[in-house]
């Protein structure tokens, strides 16, 4: 158990280029790129499909896709295919992964509005877009962020493969803790990710809380 | 005004809704349309605000045929109210009702303001304004909803079946506000419902939709219940028809006796030797307290003392002929306590006014039923219409 002491105790691993701040700011900056490219893709492309119920057939085979597409296999491959002189190899397996869940809860939240809600808004004098915007997107969004956090948590966890490719990030510790036998640096590598999960969690958490209308999460509120 | 020309609907599964219906709705009142599920009073109703188009013929407001406009700027013009009301659950009450001004480019006070104020017209508590929907009961959901149909103070408002989702004393107060907002607004009100009873309480006219979407009938509350159209028109308003008709004879012309009332101070000795077997008891404040039966009177005392059987009272100048009758049979006397608006005793209405009224009433509804339908009519209309001739 001293392992963890030792591995954080050590003031050498708390500088330089392989230090903890350093692979920590790389493990983010991954996952954050990976995550914001997701989004970027999947929640246009959820709402839109959600709301002109045009393309649901497109939500059905992504979600097959994704289920059948091991994350590695598909870092293997580009791995071999591009090289490793660029971060694409490990960007793309990783935006793959975390499209799909964006996606279909996008998807399934916009979908999922009460019609009788959607039919009194057009009736209001509310346009498509207006619909989208001011109805759809702030009823729909425990959904959303639903699907943003079950990305970002897998990201985050799959950011560590990405130091097979040789790249940076929190599972350097792992990746050359096993390969030196320093199980130290596996466990306080180890140790770091499950700490970045869990923060991604609470941000999420507090995202939700102040993001979401008190009127649809339904909490009450003591006045 | 709302034209219905030759309005078809056929939905893309072949179904047709609306067959060939034209109608007018008159500016300044409620027209009801009613029918069984299905007939096509949705569809008909949600082709006034363009919600749907029809597949031939045109709906023309004011001379403009709807397809002309824009639907959302058509739709802002227009207050449109559904059975669940619709709020938008992640805004607050305040700011749903101020959907369509600021959909109108109000300034943000001006459209808080006004909304402020149609929560008050519609019997809300403007300590509501700060509440989310779910933290409202049905009732005042649909309230809100009422709100925020007005809120820009459109002309017109469609109301798809508001009040149905709500318990029966809800829905009666619903009605009534309605009702009251009305008389001040003056709205071209278009109201949906398959309850017949609620379209002819609130219809100033009520067209009766047959399945297919045809026009059954429309008319005036009191002469459809009088004078169906034909035999569907005649079983979709049910049993009591003739009762309920009461309910558009006034009962305001009733005669009055003044001698069947007592103060309740009075010595029960000033009643004694009357030949009236029952006295309505008054109390202090002029409210009528129960019924004193005159053969059993104590000895002495005033009627304090009295035990007294329970009474129906109607408002006189305001409720129907309906409500006399009511008013009778809630009392042992089988006479009706009349009241004036505060409540106060005006005077007694006995059984003997009560039936000549009702044969009055019963002429009335023959003779209209006659008067076009002659040799046609219903049977029991047209054996009523004899016992009238022969009068
Ligand atoms: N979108 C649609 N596609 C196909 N048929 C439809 C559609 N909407 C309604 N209909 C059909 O058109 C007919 C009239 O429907 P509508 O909703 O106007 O009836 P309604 O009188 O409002 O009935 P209810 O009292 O049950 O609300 C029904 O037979 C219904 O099944
Ligand atoms: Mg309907």
């Amino acid at each position: 158990m001293n392992w963890l002491t030792d591995f954080f105790g050590d003031p050498a691993h708390w500088s330089g280029p392989d230090g903890i701040p350093a692979r920590l700011l790389e493990h983010l900056a991954f996952s954050a790129a990976a995550l914001l490219l997701a989004a970027l893709i999947a929640l246009p492309l959820g709402l839109w499909i959600g709301h002109t119920g045009r393309g649901a057939y497109f939500i059905v085979a992504t979600v097959n896709v994704a289920r059948a597409i091991p994350t590695l296999g598909l870092l293997v491959l580009f791995v071999l295919l591009l090289g490793t002189t660029t971060v694409w190899p490990v960007l793309i397996p990783l935006v793959a992964l975390a499209a799909p869940p964006i996606l279909v809860n996008t998807y399934e939240g916009v979908r999922g509005v009460d019609p009788d809600l959607r039919d009194a808004a057009y009736g209001m004098g509310l346009r498509g877009g207006q619909v989208l915007g001011r109805v759809l997107v702030p009823v729909a969004l425990p959904l959303i962020l639903l699907g943003l956090r079950l990305s970002a948590v897998q990201v985050v966890a799959t950011t560590t493969v990405a130091a097979y490719a040789g790249l940076g990030g929190l599972g350097r510790f792992i990746i050359d803790g096993l390969a030196t036998k320093d199980y130290a640096s596996v466990a306080g590598g180890a140790v770091l990710v499950v700490l970045f999960a869990l923060a991604v969690q609470l941000l999420f958490t507090l995202a939700q809380r102040t993001a979401v209308s008190p009127g649809v999460s339904r909490r009450q509120r003591v006045r | 005004m709302i034209t219905f020309d030759r309005v078809t609907k056929r939905y893309p599964d072949g179904t047709v809704a609306v067959d060939d219906l034209s109608l007018e709705v008159p500016t300044g009142g409620i027209t009801v349309f009613v029918g069984p599920s299905g007939c096509g009073k949705t569809t008909s109703l949600r082709m006034i605000n363009r919600m749907i188009d029809p597949s031939e013929g045109r709906v023309l407001l004011d001379g403009v045929d709807v397809t002309t406009v824009d639907p959302p700027t058509l739709r802002r013009g227009i207050g449109y109210v559904i059975q669940q009301a619709g709020l938008f659950p992640h805004r607050k009450i305040v700011d749903n009702v101020a959907t369509v001004p600021q959909l109108l480019g109000w300034d943000r006070r001006k459209a808080r303001d006004r909304a402020m104020e149609l929560l008050e017209r519609v019997g809300l508590d403007t300590g509501l304004a700060n509440r989310y929907p779910f933290q409202l009961s049905g009732g005042q959901q649909q309230r809100v909803g009422v709100a925020r149909a007005l809120a820009a103070d459109p002309p017109v408002l469609l109301m798809d079946e508001p009040f149905s989702a709500v318990d029966p004393i809800v829905r009666a107060s619903l009605q009534d506000e309605l009702l009251r907002l009305q008389a001040e607004l003056h709205k071209t009100i278009v109201f949906v419902t398959h309850d017949i009873d609620e379209a002819v309480k609130l219809g100033d006219r009520v067209a009766v939709l047959q399945v297919g979407g045809h026009l059954a009938q429309l008319d005036d509350p009191a002469t459809l219940l009088a004078r169906p159209a034909d035999g569907f028109v005649q079983e979709f308003l049910g049993r009591d028809r003739g009762i309920r008709r009461l309910s558009f004879v006034p009962g305001e012309g009733l005669r009055l006796r003044d001698d069947l009332t007592v103060p309740v101070s009075a010595d029960v000795a000033s009643a004694r030797g009357t030949a009236e077997p029952w006295l309505a008891v008054v109390g202090p404040d002029g409210g009528p307290l129960g019924w004193a039966a005159t053969s059993g009177l104590p000895k002495s005392g005033t009627f304090e003392a009295v035990p007294l059987a329970p009474y129906g009272t109607f408002v006189r100048g305001r409720d129907s002929l309906r409500a006399a009758l009511d008013a009778a049979l809630l009392s042992p006397s089988g006479n009706a306590i009349a009241v004036d608006d505060s409540g106060r005793a005006e005077g007694v209405v006995t059984r003997e006014v009560l039936d000549e009224a009702l044969v009055l009433a019963a002429r009335e509804a023959s003779r209209v039923a006659g008067e076009t339908r002659a040799g046609e009519g219903p049977g029991e209309a047209g054996g009523a219409r004899e016992a009238a001739d022969g009068r």
